[in-house]
């Protein structure tokens, strides 16, 4: 006997193929046996449980699979095994464990037919959701006294003065590196002084903007995603409605000032550190002193540079922040979509940016600020 | 490796034979300053449904983690199956993981997976080698032995209700066929009759496939209809087990307000209630069942 669930096919006294199970059946023990019993054919009349050492409902269960599918009687089982098999009797289900899932060549087109569906939901939503904002913006210009500055001032905190360090390191690298390989480039045509136009004009009107609207997207864009569709998820959302809290008052507006607030000066420190970055380059590697490269940018770079990126930043803060707002409220059902909508945040706020700033530099080139 | 009263290793087809599946010695937890356990001591006997009860913040569910070995104990002992969990690794296979399921409060079923495929991730954890045939079998029957409709298979947890979900989570804890069985809240947001029905399943389960439960509850009914034993946490200790009945005779003031207070009163009247129907044969009990079904107007 030992450890080993076994089978045995025997003839019977009147004439029938017996059946006898022996050894312990248990979950832990079953694997092999079963897969042989399943193999199993021919004709069996009975099915002997009485050398079975030690039974469960796994045991049981696939004893009374064998008699129901040849039909056979269950004999010589023990108390414990009567039990078990009563209790098995009304359980069988022929129900798929998975859910529901229709061939590739269907799922795929409703797949895509979902997508696009999807898609025009989310323009509807986004629409709508930054109507709901301007409405909410509304009524707090109508009672001032319900703005929540606290909301305010900690976002502007988290969004803002928390993320200098980071936007800070990132545009010192990137003004290094524009300037080194343009100094390269420009090297070429003798016109390594040309590297501070090059560093100016490229940071104030477009790369400092842009990469801190990418840096505020992975920061504070997922995280207010993260952090609404948690509260949804907790009902929190539910319970500040039944207490006559507006969430789009209490949430949404606070960050999304902090974000369109704080762009334009994240955006210019970062533009600023990275023609610090730039100088460093000028200084020790094209023979441009510090204080000279720093003086020369206000020679070569048009003033008009930095209105472009300074117009440019509330309007890339604001998508990033609704992007984020937007994809937490939209967060139903299990911890799963949290994680999902958090990605779609940045991912959607990023790509919006990036639509958006084509559309600045041709607007801007044709108003002659080129 | 779960072991035998003698200290002998079991083999994976044996049963654990010895008296206490559950052994804790002289526990002591700590979170920082607080001091939830001071040198607790609990055995829980093979073959019986043991509650556990005490206030909220008494540290009941923290009992039950450091048994399961989710909680790091600061001092003390905890056998289960004669084999220490103080100090595993709640990853590393110790030869007893397989041998206990646990219900969750919340029922903590995996909620990207269908409640089939939640049954099938223990039996697929330890017993790779079982058909995949066999296998979705074996969910599917688990699933309708915990009172669920068959269609509940192929649902995602999110599609359940409350009391659904404790289901499918029960569902989980049996797939193994384990010998100890822990429910943490099983009856707690449950209707009274999905809660009763939950009781009698429990107790049902227990007989049937000759469960050790470790039980913690609220529920007053739950107490007196399905446990052997109670263990009354409070002080930082276990400071009695014993069946209701004689609980109710302690000296105690926590056991006194909670088994003597106006709930503990109507859950125990419930239970005699029931028990005089069953006798309705006899005369007086008829008379009793009669006159305390009609109380006299103005009580309630």
């Amino acid at each position: 006997m030992g450890g080993i669930a076994e089978y045995e096919l025997v003839e019977g006294d009147d004439g029938g193929n017996v059946l006898v199970l022996s050894g312990p059946f248990l979950v832990s023990t079953i694997g092999q046996v079963d897969h042989d019993l399943r193999a199993l054919d021919g004709q069996i009349t009975k099915v002997d449980l009485s050398a079975i050492s030690e039974i469960d409902t796994v045991g049981a269960w696939v004893a009374c699979s064998i008699s129901r599918e040849f039909n056979a009687d269950l004999t010589g089982a023990s108390p414990r095994a009567e039990r078990l098999i009563e209790a098995l009797k009304d359980t069988g289900s022929k129900e798929e464990i998975g859910a529901p899932r229709l061939p590739v060549f269907e799922r795929v087109p409703e797949a895509i037919g979902q997508k696009m569906l999807n898609a025009r939901k989310g323009v509807y939503g986004v629409v709508g959701f930054l109507g709901a904002l301007l409405l909410s913006i509304g009524s707090l210009i109508r009672h001032p006294k319900r703005f929540r500055w606290l909301a305010l001032v900690r976002q502007l905190e988290l969004v803002g003065i928390s993320a200098l360090p980071i936007v800070g390191l990132m545009s010192f690298l990137i003004g290094i590196v524009i300037a080194q390989q343009g100094a390269v480039q420009l090297a070429q045509f003798g016109a390594e002084t040309l590297t501070v136009n090059l560093v100016g004009r490229i940071t104030l009107r477009e790369l400092g903007v842009l990469m801190t609207a990418i840096m505020v997207a992975g920061r504070s864009g997922s995280a207010f995603a993260a952090q609404i569709g948690t509260m949804r998820l907790t009902e929190e959302v539910d319970a500040m409605q039944t207490i006559g809290i507006s969430p789009m008052e209490a949430l949404v507006v606070p960050r999304i000032m902090a974000a369109v607030l704080m762009m334009p000066l994240l955006g210019f420190y970062a533009a600023a550190v990275a023609i610090i970055g730039g100088a460093v380059v000028g200084q020790f590697m094209l023979g441009i002193p510090f204080w000279t490269f720093l003086s020369r940018i206000q020679d070569v770079v048009p003033i008009y540079d930095l209105w472009v990126g300074l117009l440019k930043a509330p309007v890339f803060g604001l998508i990033v922040a609704l992007a984020g707002c937007y994809h937490g409220m939209q967060v139903k059902g299990n911890s799963e979509d949290v994680g999902l909508r958090t990605t779609m945040a940045v991912v959607t706020g990023i790509f919006a940016v990036i639509v958006i700033d084509a559309f600045f530099a041709v607007f801007f080139t044709k108003v002659g600020w080129a | 490796m779960a072991q035998d009263e003698t200290g002998r290793q079991l083999e994976r087809h044996e049963r654990f034979r010895g008296e206490y599946p559950i052994e804790v010695e002289g526990l002591t937890n700590r979170f920082g300053d607080q001091v939830i356990h001071q040198d607790l001591d609990l055995k829980v006997r093979r073959g019986e449904i043991l509650g556990v009860v005490g206030g909220s913040g008494t540290g009941k569910s923290v009992l039950m983690r450091s048994i399961i070995g989710l909680q790091h104990p600061a001092e003390g002992d905890i056998r289960v199956f004669g084999r220490s969990v103080v100090g595993t690794d709640p990853e590393q296979d110790i030869g007893i993981r397989n041998r206990w399921g646990v219900l969750f409060q919340g029922g903590a079923l995996f909620s990207t997976l269908t409640v089939g495929e939640n049954v099938e991730v223990p039996l697929k954890q330890f017993y790779p080698e079982i058909d995949a045939e066999l296998r979705h079998e074996i969910a599917r029957y688990k699933t309708i032995l915990s009172g669920l409709p068959e269609e509940a298979v192929s649902k995602y947890p999110s599609e359940l209700s409350g009391g659904m979900k404790k289901r499918a989570g029960l569902a989980r804890a049996l797939a193994l066929d384990p010998e100890l069985l822990f429910l943490d809240e099983p009856t707690a947001g449950l209707d009274p009759i999905g809660a009763a029905a939950f009781d009698n399943l429990t107790r049902e389960l227990k007989e049937t496939l000759g469960l050790t439960v470790f039980l913690i509850t609220h529920d007053l009914d739950t107490l007196h209809e399905i446990c052997d034993r109670v263990a009354v946490l409070a002080d930082k200790k276990v400071i009695a087990v014993d069946t209701v009945p004689n609980l109710m005779e302690l000296d105690h003031p926590w056991i006194q307000e909670y088994f003597n207070g106006p709930r503990g009163r109507a859950a125990l009247t419930a239970q005699a209630l029931d028990e005089l129907r069953s006798h309705m044969d006899k005369p007086l009990a008829a008379n009793v069942v009669k006159a305390l079904d009609k109380p006299p107007a103005g009580k309630a």
